[in-house]
C-alpha cells in the first residue's frame, strides 16, 4: 500500500516537473519554432504550432544581413572576460569574509548588494561620460570591466555563502602545515569550492550574456555582442516575428548549449549546502 | 598548479582579445545609427554601390526604435562622437537643430535639387529655416478600408470621409462572429503609439494641447469630446484588446482579414497591398483620415531623416553619404531594381510627378494626406508649437507618454474617460510649470 501511494506520488511528481519544466522552456520553444515559420504563418491566428511549412529563410535572410560571428565574438568574449575577472577578485573577497569576518562583514554584504537596486540609467549619462574621457567607449575591454562591477556583488554573495560551507579548520590545518595565503586559496580552498566556482562562473556568465542595459547603450560596431543583433531585427513598424525569432534563436543557441552541457555542474552548484 | 595556470590563461586571453578591436583597415568609414524598418534596411543591401563611388565605406548599427532614440540622444548630448549620420525623425530635428548638436544642412550640391524635398517635410526637418536632416522617408496616416466589406455594408467610403461615416461604417462592417471588427486603431501607451493617434485626431475635434500661453487643455470640452468617441466607437466595433494595439498588432489584424478599415501610417499600404503577406490583398483601397468639419484632419506627418551630428569627424564623408540616400538617383536606382511600389515615399515632389509611380494605388492618397498635414498649423485654434501629432518640445515624449498611459487605462476600462483626462491635465500642467513654461 505503501509502495503504491509513492508510486503514485512519484508519477505526480515527475508529471508536475515535467509540466512546470515546460511552461517555463515554452517561450524559448516558441520563438525557435517561430524562426522556422514565414512572417505570415508567425502572426497567424489562431497560432500555428508546428503544422507549418519549415523554411530556413530567416535564418538565410539574418546570416546575409549581419555578421553573426562578430557579435557572438563580442559575447564571448565580453561575458567570458567579465566573469574570469569577477571570480579573480571575488575568491579573496569571499574568503576573508566567510574565514576572517569582521563586526561588520554582514553590513558591508548587504551594502554590495543594495548596489543592485540602483537603476542603471541612473548612472548612464556619468558612465557613458567616462567612457568619453578615457576614449573607451564601444570599447570589450571596458564592457568586460562594467559588466564584472555590475556582477560583482552577486559573485562574492554566491561565492560567500559556497564557503561558508567549508569547515574552517581545513584551512587551518593546512596553515599549520605550513601554506601561505596564495597557497590556502588556490590548493585548499578553490579545489574543495569548485561546484561552488563553477556555478557562480555559470550563472555570471549567462547573466553578462544576457546584460542589454550597458551592453546596448555603449556600443556601437566594434563591440557590440548578441545583444545588440537582437535589436537591430525589432521594429515597431513592420512584421519581423519570424527574422527577430531567428536572430533570437541564433542568440541564445551558443547559451543553451552550454547550460544543457553543465547542468549537472550548475544544478550541483546551487544546491551545494543546501541539504545537510 | 592547473587551477593557477588556468586562471591566468583565461585573464590573460580575455583582457588582450577585450583590448583588440576589429580593424577593416579602411581609412574613411562612416558609421550610421538606423532603425529596423523596411526602407532602411533596403538601403543597408545597396550600400556597397555608394562605396564603390565614394570609396567610403559604411557601418550600419541598426536598433530597434525607442532604442535607437535613447541612444543617439545620449551620444549627441555628452558629443560622443559614436555617429557620424544618425536616423532621426521630426519630432528630434528641429530641437537639436535649434540646440546646435546638428550639422546645418545648407551646403548640398545642386544636383540633389533641395528644392524638391515636399515643402511639409523640409517645415518639419528644419529650425529658423535651416534644413538640418534630409528626409529619407516621410509618411503621414489615411484609411486603409476593405472594399468588399464595405460594399457588402452597402455603403460608398468617401475621399475625404467624417468621422460620423466612419462610425456607422465600422459598426456596419462589424461581424463578431465572423471575427470581423469594422475599425482597428492604436490604443497601445506611447507618444509614438496610440499616444500620436489620439493627438492627431483630437486636432480634427478641434482640441489642441497647449493654448497660446502652454497651458495644457486637456480639461476642454474638445478632449472630452474626442476621447469619448473613440472609446464608443471601439467598443461598438474594435477588436478586443484593443488598448494594448498599436502599429504592428493592428496591421496583423488587417492582413488576416480581421479589420474592416485601419487609419495609420501611409507606409502601412505597401505591407497590405502585398499578395505575400496580406489575406486581402486584392481588396483594399485608401482614403484620406477622417475630419468633423472644423477644418483639419486627424492625420499626421512623420519623416525619418538622416542628420549629422555636430561632433562628427567625417563631416563632408556624411555629406556626400546623404546626398547619395535621399538623392533622385537612389529613388530610380530602387525602382530598377525593386519596383516603384517600393521606393522610398513622401520625401521628393518629383516622385509624385513621374509616371510610374502614380499607377501605384496608394501613391496619390499618400501625397494627398501628406499635402493635407500642416506642422505649423496643426490645430483649429492657434497653438504656440511645431508637430502635428506632438509638440516639438523636449518635454513632449516624456510627458505624452504618461498621458496616453492614462488615456489606454480608459480604454482598458480601468477608469473614465473624465478620470482619464483629469489626470492628463494635472502630468502635463505638473510637467509644464516644472520645465518653466
Amino acid at each position: 500500500m505503501a509502495r503504491a501511494v509513492t508510486t503514485q506520488r512519484k508519477t505526480l511528481n515527475t508529471i508536475l516537473a515535467w509540466a512546470v519544466g515546460l511552461l517555463i522552456f515554452f517561450p524559448i520553444l516558441w520563438t525557435i519554432l517561430t524562426s522556422f515559420k514565414t512572417e505570415a504563418q508567425a502572426i497567424a491566428s489562431p497560432p500555428i504550432f508546428l503544422n507549418f511549412d519549415w523554411t530556413l529563410e530567416n535564418y538565410a535572410v539574418v546570416q546575409e544581413r549581419s555578421d553573426y560571428m562578430r557579435f557572438l565574438w563580442n559575447s564571448l568574449i565580453i561575458a567570458g572576460g567579465s566573469t574570469v575577472l569577477g571570480i579573480i577578485i571575488a575568491v579573496p573577497a569571499a574568503w576573508s569574509m566567510a574565514f576572517v569576518p569582521s563586526k561588520r562583514t554582514k553590513d558591508i554584504l548587504l551594502w554590495m548588494l543594495s548596489t543592485k537596486m540602483l537603476p542603471a540609467v541612473g548612472v548612464l549619462y556619468p558612465i557613458y561620460l567616462i567612457c568619453i574621457e578615457l576614449g573607451v567607449l564601444d570599447n570589450r575591454a571596458a564592457l568586460v570591466v562594467i559588466l564584472m562591477l555590475i556582477n560583482l556583488p552577486i559573485i562574492v554573495w554566491m561565492l560567500y555563502t559556497y564557503f561558508r560551507e567549508i569547515p574552517g579548520e581545513i584551512l587551518e590545518a593546512a596553515r599549520m602545515d605550513g601554506a601561505t595565503l596564495k597557497e590556502e586559496l588556490l590548493y585548499i580552498l578553490t579545489p574543495m569550492a569548485v561546484p561552488g566556482i563553477a556555478s557562480t562562473l555559470l550563472l555570471n556568465f549567462i547573466l553578462a550574456w544576457n546584460e542589454a542595459f550597458w551592453t546596448l547603450n555603449l556600443t556601437a560596431v566594434d563591440a557590440a555582442p548578441l545583444t545588440a543583433f537582437i535589436a537591430s531585427y525589432s521594429s515597431p513598424e513592420g512584421l519581423f516575428f519570424a527574422k527577430l525569432s531567428a536572430a533570437s534563436t541564433m542568440a541564445i543557441a551558443p547559451i543553451l548549449i552550454l547550460g544543457w552541457f553543465s547542468q549537472k555542474q550548475l544544478v550541483r552548484g546551487l544546491t551545494f549546502g543546501a541539504v545537510k | 598548479m592547473s587551477i593557477k595556470s588556468t586562471l591566468r590563461a583565461a585573464t590573460a586571453l580575455s583582457l588582450i582579445s577585450a583590448g583588440s578591436v576589429f580593424a577593416d583597415g579602411h581609412s574613411s568609414t562612416i558609421t550610421i545609427a538606423t532603425v529596423n524598418n523596411g526602407d532602411m534596411i533596403r538601403m543597408q543591401g545597396y550600400t556597397d554601390q555608394f562605396t564603390e563611388q565614394t570609396g567610403i565605406a559604411v557601418e550600419w548599427v541598426t536598433l530597434e526604435e525607442n532604442v535607437l532614440r535613447q541612444r543617439v540622444t545620449t551620444d549627441i548630448t555628452t558629443n560622443g562622437g559614436q555617429f557620424d549620420i544618425m536616423t532621426i525623425g521630426m519630432y528630434e530635428t528641429p530641437i537639436w537643430g535649434a540646440n546646435g548638436w546638428l550639422v546645418p544642412l545648407d551646403n548640398l550640391s545642386d544636383e540633389y535639387d533641395v528644392d524638391d524635398i515636399l515643402p511639409a517635410m523640409a517645415g518639419g526637418l528644419s529650425h529658423d529655416g535651416t534644413l538640418y536632416a534630409a528626409p529619407f522617408y516621410g509618411e503621414s496616416s489615411m484609411i486603409m478600408y476593405r472594399t468588399d466589406l464595405m460594399e457588402a455594408a452597402g455603403l460608398e467610403m468617401p475621399d475625404a470621409p467624417t468621422w460620423e461615416f466612419i462610425r456607422e461604417a465600422a459598426a456596419a462592417m462589424t461581424d463578431r462572429d465572423a471575427e470581423i471588427n469594422g475599425i482597428c486603431l492604436r490604443g497601445k501607451a506611447g507618444w509614438g503609439e496610440g499616444g500620436a493617434f489620439i493627438t492627431a485626431m483630437s486636432n480634427s475635434f478641434g482640441a489642441r494641447v497647449f493654448d497660446e500661453n502652454w497651458v495644457p487643455q486637456l480639461d476642454s470640452a474638445e478632449w472630452a469630446e474626442t476621447l469619448n468617441f473613440f472609446v464608443d466607437m471601439m467598443s461598438e466595433s474594435g477588436p478586443a484588446g484593443y488598448a494594448t494595439n498599436g502599429f504592428n498588432e493592428n496591421l496583423s489584424l488587417f492582413q488576416q482579414g480581421k479589420c474592416g478599415m485601419w487609419i495609420d501610417a501611409t507606409v502601412a499600404a505597401s505591407f497590405v497591398t502585398n499578395p505575400n503577406d496580406s489575406d486581402v490583398a486584392d481588396s483594399v483601397s485608401f482614403a484620406l483620415a477622417p475630419d468633423t468639419g472644423l477644418g483639419k484632419r486627424s492625420n499626421w506627418l512623420w519623416a525619418w531623416a538622416l542628420g549629422i551630428p555636430a561632433g562628427t569627424q567625417q563631416q563632408d564623408e556624411a555629406m556626400q553619404f546623404i546626398e547619395w540616400a535621399t538623392s533622385k538617383d537612389y529613388i530610380e536606382l530602387i525602382a530598377e531594381n525593386e519596383g516603384w511600389a517600393n521606393v522610398p515615399p513622401g520625401a521628393r515632389t518629383s516622385l509624385y510627378e513621374t509616371p510610374e509611380y502614380q499607377e501605384v494605388p496608394f501613391a496619390q492618397m499618400t501625397l494627398d494626406s501628406i499635402l493635407s498635414a500642416d506642422p505649423n498649423q496643426p490645430t483649429v485654434d492657434p497653438v504656440p508649437y511645431v508637430g502635428v501629432q506632438f509638440a516639438a518640445i523636449p518635454e513632449w515624449a516624456g510627458m505624452w507618454t504618461q498621458v496616453s498611459q492614462e488615456f489606454s487605462a480608459a480604454y482598458a476600462g480601468q477608469q473614465t474617460v473624465e478620470e482619464a483626462l483629469a489626470n492628463a491635465q494635472a502630468i502635463a500642467t505638473e510637467e509644464m510649470e516644472a520645465a518653466g513654461y
